[in-house]
């Protein structure tokens, strides 16, 4: 039920901060949302999307996390095993 | 390819995170996933079968649609059988056991039930149907709670007086309390449900870790990210450390989503919810706030839920608590199955049962030999 989902966002429409849509792009199928809980969404961002709304901008910095993580573990516990 | 998708489904990055778990993991660990989405991608993908056999996985109660009380569900089918009713809901309540029958027979039968995409579709059905009483069923976590929220608030904005909401909104952290509260609970530590913790933050999350002495992990759903997840849960457990960490640092910061928590404060209040399977408990969920209550479908229509007994062969309340397995029950696959559930969990596609018997029913034991 919290599926949500990443989406490109590919146009901006509205001004008003809480009527502003925005049409994203999940690979290629194109659907119309709201941008209400997203005030700094630019068009080229990449956003989740949960029931019609965009609930966060995806931090690019951060998303490579999960890899840089697993490469320090990695090469602490080597450096453990080799000293 | 799909960006920050498939990335993170990377079969190398997934065993290059299975291998150091089993570099890091010196004693037996249970580890629960609070939320059903994380549960999915852990049964889908085999995640607790690259995991060594000293970390045991359990399911928890985020599932908003599992844990809906059945009497709520009966006032769900007597509104969309009404009339004067054009009930709308997400697809996944449709197929939900009320005490006689699901809302998809009473569509069956005739009732006007729609299955929408966003509680904004609702809200467009009311502007486009001024002679119907258009309800919609805001079941959800903080993750949807935002969405409902809308919804009222443009509704009363536009006064649109044929649109109601029946409101069963429950709250991820009061729940993960009562499971810890709980003198059965074996449970170590959490990964916390990233998708509700990109609108309510973590700060709720610290006072449980500094309660309960538990580590909790916000964590995203994709196999890299739960692994990623529970190898820093057992790096903090294996240290003896007891903290929120935030895995899905791509999407939640400490503090939430403002603009969502603020449309929250607007439009709900915390209230008692009656969880099924958990029973009561205290500030576990949200009620439109009293400015909001013409909107409140319950009020409009004069319901009075009944409590209605769960069908008792069901042990979904001890698997919403991570206390048994689906496959422990006895009528796992033979009389509960999803077309035909005895209980919450095998309803929805997030619930534990039903996803245990959508990936694992043609095995004969669940504990199979683990690498």
């Amino acid at each position: 039920m919290c599926l949500s989902v990443p989406a490109e966002l590919i146009s901006i429409s509205g001004e008003d901060p809480l009527s502003r849509t925005g049409k994203v792009s999940f690979g290629g199928v194109i659907k119309e949302i709201s941008l209400a809980y997203v005030p700094e969404a630019r068009v080229g961002n990449y956003v989740l999307v949960h029931v019609g709304f965009a609930i966060s901008v995806i931090d690019g910095e951060e998303a490579r996390f999960v890899f840089d993580f697993l490469r320090q573990t990695a090469e602490a516990n080597s450096g453990k095993e080799l000293g | 390819m799909l960006r920050y998708i498939d990335e993170y489904r990377d079969p190398e990055l997934a065993l290059g995170y299975a291998r150091e778990i089993a570099a890091v993991t010196t004693r037996h660990w249970k580890i629960m996933e609070a939320c059903g989405g994380q549960t999915h991608s852990i049964v889908k993908y085999g995640i607790d079968r690259l995991l060594p056999t000293g970390i045991t996985l359990v399911h928890g109660p985020g599932c908003p649609v599992c844990v809906t009380p059945i009497s709520l569900i009966d006032s769900a089918i007597e509104l969309a059988a009404r009339p004067e009713v054009t009930f709308c809901t997400f697809g996944d309540m449709l197929r939900v056991p009320g005490s006689r029958k699901d809302l998809m027979t009473v569509k069956a039968e005739g009732g006007d039930v729609r299955v929408v995409y966003s509680p904004l579709d609702a809200l467009r059905l009311a502007e486009n149907l001024p002679h119907r009483e258009v309800v919609f069923f805001a079941v959800g976590f903080e993750t949807t709670a935002p969405a409902n929220a809308m919804a009222a608030y443009q509704a009363r904005r536009k006064k649109i007086r044929n649109f109601s909401l029946l409101v069963s909104q429950v709250l991820v952290p009061p729940a993960l309390e009562a499971v810890l509260s709980s003198p059965l609970h074996e449970i170590n530590g959490f990964l916390a449900p990233g998708h509700a913790c990109t609108i309510s933050g973590y700060e709720d999350y610290e006072a449980l870790a500094r309660k309960f002495r538990v580590p909790l992990v916000v964590t995203g759903f994709e196999p890299g990210d739960i692994l990623h997840g529970l190898l820093m849960c057992i790096l903090q457990l294996e240290s003896g450390r007891a903290e929120v960490e935030n895995q899905y640092t791509r999407s939640v910061q400490r503090e939430g989503n403002r603009e969502a928590r603020a449309m929250l404060a607007e439009v709900f209040e915390i209230a008692p919810r009656v969880w099924r399977g958990l029973g009561k408990i205290e500030a576990s969920g949200l009620r439109l706030s009293a400015a909001y209550s013409e909107l409140d479908a319950e009020k409009r229509f004069g319901l009075s839920p009944e409590s209605a007994e769960e069908k008792s062969a069901c042990i979904s309340g001890l698997i919403l608590q991570g206390i048994r397995k689906p496959v422990e029950c006895p009528e796992f696959g033979k009389g509960c199955r999803p077309e035909r559930p005895l209980g919450a969990t095998m309803v929805s596609s997030e619930g534990a049962c039903s996803a245990y018997y959508r990936y694992r029913r043609l095995e004969a034991t669940d504990e199979l030999p683990r690498t």
